[in-house]
């Protein structure tokens, strides 16, 4: 396992090392790196002096290097808009992104896991076609545009509840959160389900199709014989045997939630780090873009080694000694 | 693909229609999604205007709900946008450009993505666990967020859109091409063709590749599919295609500023039209993988 460890760590160190090389290389196939550096109003004296403090006079690999000296020391460039370090002003939106995507992934798993234990048990009933035909709709449902209709419904003509911004928040260990108070978790219903409904499909469907195989199994055909009780069969023979490959999807899906929360929170006024992030394109703010893109790898490149460390301790028949890169989608 | 079908017999591809067909509603929904290529591809004669020639248009005619009587056309069946634009019309235009993206990404990244998997597949080695390794790199992280670079540093516009579209698939397509590859090289008519000396590239493509295209195939449907999606998604950011030349996601991003004022019709519409391609494209391609799938493999 420990070997298996080191080589995992070294494997991710080198993803986000490879990361930050396409990022670095991003910067220099968007233009003069010193248009990225410099506020646009700035006149010549100021680009040459900013040119040799970053040291762009320089051979591109000595730039390079520079360039990761600093970013391990947090220091990312200030952002033009917000005039602060980008790397703060992303690290302060993340807790209310974090917020939204965890709760959409607990809605996610939650009725992706029920639903699909449903449509896989009684696969003939009216009720599981009914719980198939709207995965394939949820699955094929632009999420920007459900977004748009749950306004529409909910906010516009229902006036249940609120469509933009995150509500009343309070402090936890020193960080502002919505999800403690009733006004925060009004504000978070609509962005959440919008955000849910498209991985609420996925779980479904692969609940689904794990209970279909594993439930024709002679060991739970075994149990079933013996009499015990249809929700210890569930609960504890069928549902242990389908978490495994589940669990490692759900460290994905988390990435990938963060990654398109992006979407939601630019429909619902939502102020985190995916918001920042479009805006930060459509005014060319390119400190926040880098940093907004280091955060998010680095985030990534976590969650990911921690799903693969947690796939192997759920799973024993994996062998320790495959050492497979833990990308699966 | 003709050339390829009538190469390996015509038995496989007719028992692959009847197990197709067997479905009903896969049929229905190939039948749907023929609909609506056609209409795409016939928009300049179907549509009630053209949406982008601007004599064409009366602003005095913006935001009328759908079924109301107009100047320009005798009535907007789906009401007009805020410049006046009919949007059945701006809709059939709006999809000729999403499918066009849709299917020209993964027809190029289908080429490249296959080339490289049946490269990794008989090379093997170290070109092999190179070419995987830069696959899943690509594949662990979140496609929008690997489009979302490709238009942060070189811009919008529809070819960068293109570009980043087949930058996140082509990795799904070199994995699949080579698994199936492996599975293809190890077969005795593989072998046979060696004996034949016959040149490695040769095999590869007239002999392997013919073996591999079910599983390509089925991944093709969903990446369209999907890159439909994520090209509609960059254009409602406003990161997609130019205004100029709407595509449906950008047709939902102009309703955007209306739906609080109760205008909703012209968000909805095009969503409606979008969530019908793209569940039509889906269910089609579900069938189709179960079809294929007792021919995959040796």
């Amino acid at each position: 396992m420990s070997s298996w460890l080191l080589r995992r760590l070294i494997q991710a160190g080198f993803v986000v090392l490879a990361m930050t090389v396409i990022v670095f290389a991003g910067l220099h196939l968007a233009g003069n790196p010193v248009d990225i550096l410099v506020s646009p109003d700035a006149d010549a004296a100021e680009r040459a002096r900013i040119a040799a403090v970053f040291g762009l006079d320089r051979p591109l690999w000595r730039q390079y290097l520079l360039f990761l000296e600093r970013a391990v020391q947090g220091d990312l460039g200030r952002s033009f808009i917000y005039n602060q370090p980008a790397l703060s002003l992303v690290v302060e939106r993340l807790p209310a992104t974090l917020e939204l995507s965890v709760l959409a992934l607990l809605l996610a798993v939650g009725f992706g896991i029920s639903l699909g234990l449903l449509a896989g048990l009684r696969p003939h009933a009216p009720v599981s076609r009914l719980i198939m035909a709207g995965s394939v709709v949820g699955l094929s449902l632009p999420t920007f545009w459900v977004g748009l209709m749950l306004v529409v419904a909910f906010s516009v003509r229902l006036g249940w509840l609120p469509s933009s911004g995150r509500g009343a928040t309070v402090p936890l260990l020193g960080v502002e959160w919505s999800f403690l108070t009733l006004d925060g978790l009004r504000h978070l219903a609509l962005p959440a389900v919008n955000l849910a409904l498209f991985k609420v499909a996925l779980i479904l469907r692969l609940t689904r199709a794990g209970v279909r195989e594993v439930v024709h199994l002679d060991y739970v055909r075994f149990a079933r014989a013996r009499g015990l009780a249809p929700s210890r069969v569930i609960g504890v023979h069928i549902l242990r045997a389908i978490l495994i490959p589940i669990v490692t999807v759900i460290g994905l899906e988390f990435c990938s939630t963060i990654a398109f929360s992006m979407v939601t929170e630019s429909i619902f006024a939502w102020p985190g780090i995916g918001r920042l992030m479009i805006e930060s394109i459509q005014v060319l703010d390119r400190p926040v873009i880098v940093a907004y893109l280091v955060a998010v790898v680095l985030l990534f490149v976590t969650v990911n080694l921690l799903a693969d460390i947690l796939y192997r301790l759920l799973d024993p028949r994996v062998g320790l000694a495959d050492a497979a890169p833990g990308a699966v989608r | 693909m003709t050339a390829i079908t009538e190469t390996t017999s015509q038995t496989p591809g007719a028992t692959v229609w009847r197990d197709f067909a067997a479905s009903g509603v896969a049929l229905g929904s190939l039948a749907v999604f023929a609909l609506l290529v056609a209409a795409a591809l016939l928009a300049p004669w179907i549509a009630p205007q053209n949406p982008f020639d601007l004599t064409q248009l009366d602003v005095l005619d913006g935001r009328l709900p759908p079924g109301s009587p107009g100047g320009a056309v005798r009535v907007y069946w789906l009401g007009t946008d805020d410049q006046g634009r009919d949007m059945l019309s701006a809709m059939l235009y709006g999809l000729r450009l999403s499918l066009l993206v849709g299917v020209g990404s993964a027809l190029v990244a289908g080429s490249v993505g296959t080339l490289v998997g049946l490269t990794a597949a008989q090379a093997g080695g170290r070109i092999d666990s190179g070419l995987m390794r830069v696959a899943d790199l690509q594949l662990s992280f979140p496609s929008i967020l690997i489009a979302l670079m490709v238009i942060a540093f070189l811009g919008r516009g529809i070819a960068n859109v293109l570009l980043a579209l087949i930058l996140v698939e082509w990795a799904y397509y070199a994995r699949a091409a080579r698994s199936a590859a492996l599975v293809e090289l190890k077969s005795e008519y593989v072998e046979a063709a060696r004996c034949l000396v016959l040149p490695p590239h040769r095999i590869l493509l007239r002999h392997v590749l013919p073996n591999c295209l079910p599983s390509l195939v089925v991944i093709a449907t969903t990446q369209v599919a999907r890159a439909i999606a994520l090209e509609a998604t960059l254009s409602f950011l406003g990161l997609g295609v130019s205004v100029t030349e709407p595509s449906l996601g950008l047709l939902i991003a102009n309703g955007r500023s209306y739906v609080l004022s109760g205008e909703t019709w012209i968000s909805l519409y095009p969503g409606v039209a979008l969530l019908i391609l793209m569940a039509a494209i889906n269910l089609a391609g579900d069938q189709l993988r179960d079809a294929l799938n007792p021919r995959l493999g040796p």
